[in-house]
């Protein structure tokens, strides 16, 4: 071959990507990229980004019971809890203050793995900015909460396979509660 | 170093090196690197690398934290290789705390850290072509490919780049039907881009002579200044951490050690080529036997929900694994605690980043940027 011939190919290369480019399909060789604010890929259900927190029908109705093992265990401490006390001074079942620093928050995923009351998920919400740097990202607890049907929107299966094992859970609570009393360890 | 004749010892006239700074905010240093050489009109007379602008506190950080809270931040290392370092991670607590890993994940590992081998070499090859002045042709072409594994990425754990998916005795999530096609598909159209890629770089004049004996590497300063993975590889030793130290399942796989002859950049690029070409065979044998099964060892079922109660015994152990820049090591002192005693990172980019001095003395400032562009450093791994 003579010298050269090699640039010379390696032009035929991009001369029939360039074609490519404007008659195929994606998949052979084609555009590859999509026009994002107007169009948008379909969204893979385990993606994961920024957490929330999630409540049964009401907002009141919230399934966090403080009890601060996501706070414990997420590795930047991104999220604050302080419990919740009724006019007497005795504690609640759940958070008088729930925060998460999205700044801060790296979206690792291991506070949903950590919790055992399936009260925290990973959102797929990414179009999130603020103009400041603090305030408007860091995530209080009205801006965390979020229903159970945005859950099964974004992750149908997953919501379906937690939603009946809490039922199935409730139903076994039920039975223990109507029957004499066990001993503690099969109550469980 | 040889002395290099310049206009000055010639008599003809009266010159003075030049000191230049090229980076921190530099496009073709990869990152926040800065390289201090001094100049002899054009030539590289002597170069300073100089570190430490993305140090991050990583070891530290990790000794403040429980076992699995290191995980998230391994993939900030490499960020271009994030199971890789994830699986190293993985193994060295499994060493250290003795877990056995179910078979079925044991593939998945081996999978995911092939698939992010041809994620690094592909892209890193488009990326020397940038320094060489291809600007984005090579590059793009390359993420074309990449983005379909990246994709595969997101759908098997969740996140594009910073996967965390590994875990201690197995693996996050179970790979789906769909995710499997997905990687036979990938595995099965990738040569095909190859050659589309090598028809365009590897026979290519101007590469060829930018590329072909600049900042070659003798092999006996490659061995004494321990560099590893395909930089090694290119100097012509054969030393490839999968085939010497047979980690996770890596013996029951048929592949080669692609070697290069002079040490040079093309040498280096060829290699990666070459490897991906290995890493596809990898990838075939594991998708044909990947067995059905469990993911995650039943030593470790408790540790699920609970990752802080996870103590490995008193003890040491460092787990090495072949990562697409090279030797990638962890090292973890236990003190029976649920955070580790001490915890180090043999980080092959910055090791293999100390011998740039050498390989750039007596080239052109331009070579210089190929010469760092050959030797693959991504800033997050150099600095930790």
């Amino acid at each position: 071959m003579f010298y050269g011939s090699g640039v010379l190919r390696g032009m035929l290369v991009t001369l029939k990507n360039m074609i490519q480019s404007y008659f195929c399909k994606p998949e052979d060789g084609g555009l590859f990229t999509s026009q994002y604010p107007e169009k948008r890929l379909p969204e893979k259900e385990r993606f994961r980004n920024f957490p929330f927190l999630i409540y049964d029908k009401e907002p009141e109705n919230l399934r966090c019971v403080a009890c601060d093992i996501c706070a414990k265990e997420c590795p930047p401490k991104c999220i604050y809890i302080i419990r919740d006390f009724d006019t007497d001074g005795k504690p609640l079942k759940k958070p008088k203050i729930f925060d998460i620093d999205l700044t801060v928050c790296m979206n690792c995923g291991i506070c949903e793995e950590a919790c055992p009351f399936d009260a925290i998920y990973m959102d797929h919400e990414f179009e999130i900015s603020g103009r400041e740097r603090q305030g408007s990202l860091l995530y209080h607890k009205d801006d965390l909460l979020k229903s159970n049907e945005h859950f099964h929107k974004i992750r149908p299966t997953d919501a379906a396979a937690i939603d009946t094992r809490r039922q199935e859970d409730e139903a076994k609570k039920q039975a223990v509660k109507k029957e004499p009393p066990k001993p503690p360890s099969t109550a469980s | 170093m040889e002395k290099t004749v310049t206009l000055q010892d010639s008599g003809a006239i009266d010159t003075q090196t030049l000191d230049i700074n090229i980076g921190p905010q530099h496009p073709s240093t990869h990152g926040v690197f800065r390289m201090n050489m001094k100049l002899d009109g054009e030539t590289v007379v002597s170069l300073k690398p100089v570190m430490g602008y993305l140090h991050r506190n990583h070891e530290q950080i990790a000794e403040n934290m429980f076992y699995l809270g290191s995980m998230p931040y391994t993939d900030r290392l490499d960020y271009f290789n994030s199971m890789t370092n994830n699986f190293v991670y993985a193994l060295t607590v499994e060493k250290l705390a003795q877990i056995e890993v179910p078979e079925r994940a044991d593939y998945i590992r081996v999978i995911m850290s092939e698939l992010t081998r041809l994620v690094n070499h592909v892209s890193v090859t488009g990326f020397l072509l940038n320094d060489l002045g291809a600007f984005f042709t090579p590059v793009l072409y390359a993420f074309r490919e990449r983005e379909r594994i990246l994709d595969i990425f997101e759908e098997v754990s969740g996140a594009r780049m910073m996967c965390n998916y590994f875990r201690f005795g197995g693996v996050k999530y179970d790979l789906s039907g769909e995710a499997l096609v997905a990687i036979k598909d990938v595995v099965s159209r990738f040569p095909k881009f190859l050659d589309e890629y090598e028809k365009l770089l590897t026979k290519n004049e101007i590469l060829c002579m930018r590329c072909q004996n600049v900042g070659i590497l003798s092999p006996e300063l490659a061995i004494s200044a321990s560099i590893t993975g395909p930089m090694l590889r290119a100097s012509g030793v054969n030393y490839d951490i999968r085939k010497v130290d047979n980690y996770s399942i890596y013996d029951r796989f048929k592949f080669r050690v692609p070697l290069g002859k002079v040490g040079d950049v093309y040498d280096r690029y060829y290699v990666r080529i070459l490897e991906m070409r290995e890493s596809l065979k990898i990838l075939e044998q594991a998708l044909k036997e990947i067995p059905a099964g469990e993911i995650m060892a039943k030593k470790m079922a408790p540790f699920v929900k609970a990752p802080r109660n996870f103590k490995p015994p008193l003890g040491e152990s460092y787990a090495r694994v072949e990562a697409p820049k090279g030797e990638l090591g962890i090292y973890i002192v236990s003190d029976g605690t649920p955070q580790p005693w001490r915890y180090h990172v043999r980080a092959p980019s910055f090791i293999n980043l100390t011998i740039l001095e050498d390989l750039c003395v007596g080239h052109k400032v331009a070579d210089a940027v190929v010469i760092l562009g050959s030797v693959d450093i991504v800033l997050g791994e150099v600095d930790r």
